[in-house]
């Protein structure tokens, strides 16, 4: 265990510096003369966070923008890491695979948490259920790829099957079958598993949002005859409108990104690759920066729009309250 | 990433979730909608078959990695092996596995402690950064008196719709080559990790510092509190419940990090955390996979802890400001 000692003494001088640090910002502005301690407070305060921030995301992102048009040994090369992206086979089928994840992952999870949602809103050990689904959301990515790959494990016909799902496959008569390495349907069962870990995050705060309905509403539908799918329909739905929103533009964002799904159970191969997990393999494994970059910034591009819109329906509803 | 800043909502509903809490030895003092509410409950056993089985659904995924991690080898590669759900057959059982992961000697070996020690030795010092400055920071684009305040606190807002993917090419170059930090320390990872929680961080404590009432903090400055004395008497210890929430984010997203540590961890057992430990070991087919879930299951553990030990704050935070993408 000799590794400890030379690692926590790492850790305690780094915290001791910072430590230094926000002290010696104190002191400074403690013993600032009356005429400049209110400003310079105000900029003792805010000078480490902001140039941590421009350092590290300003900065780069402008960079990583100019970046996009240059090629491998850094000549300006106009569009052509675009060109590349729009007319090659294999940066295609990442294309597609992406849109294929940014359309299934935010419908599929948030189906999934408003219905279990719903029935827990109406079920005993409310508590229990509701931590067993958002469970998934504490457990890394690449565990969660572990799990999975588990899960979907492949043994050859005629030998026991290691897998739940390829047992029930042979129990049921069907012929195991190979799930992360068939394409085009292996995307989809990568999907899966962004699912299994989305929803909890839906179900938690649609499950808020369903309690915040009020009652009385539901009571008065409920007496106008309307049955439980109307009163759900023109009820609860239409009360939980801004927090679906959320849900599905915060999980299409969260989505647009993964990386470490694709990256631990097929790094990329059998045509499941993505932009995020493309951006990285062009960026630090073909060394190809110029591309990786342009895969960042369609990225940004793609995001964008969501998070403008995502702002705008909040500040309506601001509005309206 | 973003976003419900809709505090008053969130505190509705938490509200209505104690008091239903509450309710549920019924007291006379009970409003009519819950008492009705808690009716419908008793009475909806379709609901309940139906939540218990997408529950389980859920569930199997996670507790087949359990339980494959303590069977032997043998059952889990090989001629003789076969589904974990057999254990409940043979119940043959094993700890070897976690021995192996973590105590087993070599260059063969997964090695874990030394990572589990490296991903604590990160999340540590990069929570404390993250919590101290983005308190800082928010507490003055709230409390402090400059011009384009609201402006500057729309573009930190704005910050975060970067992906982290646009920021680690040339952050990288500007580490190594501009900066000459020195491969194999934690220097790095917890630098990129702190600058990546900042945003959001900021954000989160804003929207809780803002609603401090200003009769308290004009309070202190009548008695002569200056910002420094304000921000550490009265803005933090009042702001520990947002503290909180913001602590187990951060805790969990460096966590459970795979892509920062890749480009910045240079990879080895002086600093690389357990996410990417893990994927190395399995993406690597071999003979070794029998290990695959005791070694997950050991990177899980903590997070789970985490989770389990603080879900109140964990789910109060993310229904006060949201989540990081």
């Amino acid at each position: 265990m000799e590794f400890l000692g030379g690692k926590f003494l790492q850790v305690f001088i780094a915290l001791a510096v910072f430590a230094a640090l926000i002290g010696l910002i104190m002191l400074i502005v403690d013993r600032a003369p009356k005429s400049v301690k209110d400003r310079l407070t105000i900029v003792g305060f805010l000078a480490p966070a902001v140039i941590l921030m421009l350092v590290g995301l300003v900065y780069p992102a402008v960079q990583t923008s100019i970046l996009a048009f240059t090629n491998a040994s850094g000549q300006p090369n106009g569009a052509d890491n675009f060109v590349w992206m729009f007319t090659q086979p294999e940066a295609l089928v990442t294309l597609r695979n992406t849109v294929i994840w940014t359309v299934l992952v935010p419908l599929l999870s948030t189906g999934f948490g408003l219905a279990y949602a719903v029935f827990i809103d109406k079920a005993r050990g409310e508590k229990v259920l509701k931590a067993l689904v958002f469970m998934p959301m504490a457990i890394s990515f690449v565990g969660a790829g572990i799990i999975w790959k588990l899960v979907y494990d492949y043994r050859g016909p005629g030998i026991e099957q290691t897998g739940v799902i390829n047992a029930l496959r042979v129990m049921l008569g069907m012929d195991p079958k190979q799930f992360l390495l068939d394409a085009p349907e292996n995307t989809i069962f990568l999907i899966i598993v962004m699912v299994w870990i989305q929803t909890g995050f839906a179900m938690v705060i649609l499950s808020a949002a369903i309690k915040g309905v009020p009652m009385e509403l539901v009571e008065a539908a409920r007496l106008d005859g309307a049955n439980a799918w109307e009163q759900f329909r023109n009820v609860t739905v239409p009360g939980i409108r801004g927090s679906l929103v959320v849900v599905l533009t915060t999980i299409t964002i969260a989505t647009l990104k993964v990386f470490d799904i694709v990256r631990t159970m097929t790094a990329g191969n059998y045509d499941t690759s993505v932009v995020a997990n493309e951006m990285y393999t062009q960026a630090f494994r073909a060394g190809e920066p110029g591309r990786g970059a342009a895969l960042a910034l369609i990225l940004f591009l793609l995001v964008l729009p969501i998070v403008v819109y995502n702002a705008r329906v909040l500040r309506q509803q601001r509005e309206i309250r | 990433m973003t976003v419900m800043p809709a505090p008053d909502e969130a505190a509705n509903t938490s509200r209505t979730q104690t008091r239903k809490d509450k309710a549920r030895p019924a007291t006379p003092e009970d409003s009519a909608p819950i008492m009705r509410r808690v009716k419908t409950k008793l009475t909806s056993r379709w609901a309940t078959a139906a939540a218990v089985i997408i529950a389980t659904i859920w569930t199997v995924p996670t507790f087949g990695l359990l339980v494959s991690s303590i069977r032997p080898a043998a059952k889990q590669v090989g001629p003789r092996s076969d589904g974990w759900w057999n254990f409940f057959a043979d119940w043959d059982f094993t700890f070897k596995n976690y021995v192996d992961v973590t105590a087993a000697a070599g260059s063969q070996s997964a090695n874990l402690s030394q990572y589990f020690v490296n991903s604590l030795a990160i999340v540590i010092p990069v929570t404390v950064f993250v919590l101290v400055l983005a308190s800082m920071a928010a507490y003055m684009f709230a409390w402090g008196n400059f011009k384009g305040r609201e402006w500057a606190f729309i573009i930190v807002f704005a910050l975060q719709i970067i992906p982290l993917q646009m920021a680690l090419i040339p952050l990288l170059t500007l580490f190594t080559q501009v900066l000459q930090i020195p491969p194999g320390s934690y220097t790095q990872l917890w630098i990129a990790h702190t600058m990546f929680g900042l945003p959001l961080g900021i954000f989160l404590l804003h929207n809780f510092i803002s609603e401090i009432p200003g009769e308290v903090i004009e309070a202190a400055k009548v008695d002569g509190a200056d910002h420094t004395t304000i921000f550490w008497r009265i803005i933090l210890p009042l702001s520990v419940p947002a503290l909180a929430s913001l602590a187990i984010f951060q805790f969990l997203w460096v966590w459970n990090d795979l892509l920062v540590a890749l480009v910045f961890s240079g990879g080895t057992a002086d600093v690389a955390p357990i996410t990417q430990r893990l994927a190395e070991i399995s993406g690597t087919r071999g003979n070794k996979d029998y290990l695959n879930p005791a070694a997950a299951f050991v990177s899980i553990i903590v997070p789970l802890a985490v989770f389990f030990g603080l879900q109140r704050y964990f789910v109060r935070g993310l229904l006060a400001g949201g989540l990081k993408g």
